[in-house]
């Protein structure tokens, strides 16, 4: 197997009460490369990323992370999460600590950093999103786009090999989204490997290495930017494209 | 008034009788102090299981157990929990009365304070919990870090209400002839015939208290709300 791959899907199922929301996926993310997945809602292209880390558990198929495979129960989950960071639609930042906090609660329990260390880190961070001033400020007083730039680099903190980012301008203001795509598209620019679930097909364009198309639990076509948006194959990709460029 | 003055120094002073109060305001207390601990670590325990159990399925027997103390203790008087606690369970043995009382008003305030809890733990958002798992962090871990500290401030006003009813409920401890501050006054009564007097006095005691105690808790309350302001 390439060892340039760092996750792979092989034949990932999953069904809730019933209904089969992923039908059998194949995708090989490689170290390096961006890939966006998108898709109209209800198209499990969400489950499925929350599939890579297993905050879903899949009903078929395998996750490979590193050539390790994570679904099998004996692996310790844990600290396979350690390195794969998530940033969620909702930011889900700790409201009861402080941004610094946040940030370095993650390193400081589980990667064992002292305080200082942790904080160091963080606050360098911090610096490169431009938040450094607001590191004692709570949740509560960040607007949406400080919040998720927060969550991006809280995810950062615990030096990840790979970024899953689920939706994470949907929940913006329309003024706010450009700040966060430009965090990720810095990170991008550093070659973080990066899975990105979203409806910005700007952003898409722009930095993906890969676009995969997801409809109905299916993988419905991946290709490089240029030609998935220029020359798509799939109907319903064609269609689903009509209406949302 | 002068009447009033009379038998207030007749219930209260004479005879230094107001020391039945005073000693059964410690048991009140005593009782009620440690029941409390009992309370919140039982209910705290069960609340964990049961919030596991509904969130994650897992833990069934010890849910199903969990389930059947809630049922019982919540479906019968705290008084008919006091009286077999001791005529039946410690029946037998010689044990003290306050420890029986701490007993029975510690498991009965354990199933009231499970279900607070469990609220508590319900309230929080589950991406809370999906937040911390997708850093690394164990169920346990986020539990401990995340969702509990969160949590128990939700919770802490119900709590401190439930204190509160339990300082009250003390009260019946009469029945296992435990000297508690209700019974002092009933002392009283007994040996002066008045009923007012040591009733009223009974009673105010109890409102002092009460009224003591919600204010340390909204003071707690927000203490704890400050740190997120």
């Amino acid at each position: 197997m390439n060892d340039n791959v760092l996750i792979r899907a092989e034949g990932v199922r999953k069904s809730f009460s019933g209904k089969e929301v992923l039908k059998g996926i194949d995708l090989e993310i490689r170290r390096g490369e961006v890939v966006v997945i998108i898709g109209p809602s209800g198209s499990g292209k969400s489950t499925f990323l929350r599939c890579l880390n297993l905050l879903e558990v899949p009903t078929g198929g395998r996750i490979y992370f590193h050539d390790v495979d994570i679904t099998e129960k004996k692996v310790d989950i844990d600290l396979h999460r350690q390195k794969m960071g998530m940033v969620f639609q909702h930011f889900n930042l700790f409201p009861h600590m402080d941004i610094l906090k946040n940030m370095t609660i993650g390193p400081e329990k589980l990667l064992k950093k002292s305080p200082e260390a942790a904080e160091k880190y963080a606050m360098n961070l911090l610096e490169r999103v431009g938040l450094a001033d607001r590191a004692h400020a709570y949740p509560s007083q960040l607007s949406g786009g400080q919040k998720q730039r927060i969550a991006i680099v809280r995810a950062l903190c615990m030096q990840p090999e790979v970024m899953l980012f689920d939706e994470p301008t949907s929940a913006l203001d329309p003024e706010m989204v450009g700040e966060v795509l430009q965090v990720m598209r810095d990170l991008a620019r550093e070659r973080m490997t990066m899975a990105v679930v979203t409806h910005e097909m700007g952003f898409a364009k722009e930095v993906a290495d890969r676009v995969v198309f997801l409809d109905e639990g299916i993988l419905m076509e991946q290709n490089h930017p240029e030609a998935f948006f220029a020359n798509p194959q799939n109907e319903r990709l064609k269609s689903f494209l009509g209406k949302v460029l | 008034m002068g009447n009033i003055q009379a038998r207030f120094y007749q219930n209260f002073i004479q005879d230094d009788r107001w020391m039945y109060m005073r000693d059964g305001l410690l048991i009140t207390l005593e009782v009620t102090l440690f029941a409390t601990l009992i309370g919140i670590l039982v209910g705290f325990i069960v609340a964990i299981i049961r919030s596991t159990h509904d969130r994650t399925g897992k833990l069934k027997i010890l849910n199903a157990l969990c389930q059947v103390y809630l049922t019982v203790i919540r479906g019968t008087p705290v008084v008919v929990q006091l009286l077999i606690t001791y005529f039946v369970i410690f029946g037998s043995v010689n044990v003290s009365k306050v420890l029986v009382a701490v007993l029975a008003f510690g498991v009965n305030s354990g199933a009231y304070v499970a279900e607070i809890c469990r609220a508590g733990i319900m309230s929080i958002d589950i991406g809370q919990m999906e937040a911390g798992r997708s850093i690394g962090f164990s169920y346990t871990q986020t539990m401990w870090y995340i969702i509990l500290p969160q949590a128990f401030k939700n919770v802490l006003p119900a709590l401190g209400n439930e204190f509160i009813v339990l300082l009250k409920e003390t009260s019946i401890s009469g029945y296992i002839a435990l000297q508690d501050l209700t019974k002092g006054g009933d002392i009283i009564r007994s040996r002066t015939y008045d009923a007012f007097m040591p009733l009223i006095g009974v009673a105010c005691v109890y409102l002092v208290l009460v009224l003591g105690f919600t204010k340390l808790v909204s003071l707690l309350e927000r203490r704890l709300n400050q740190s997120e302001r």
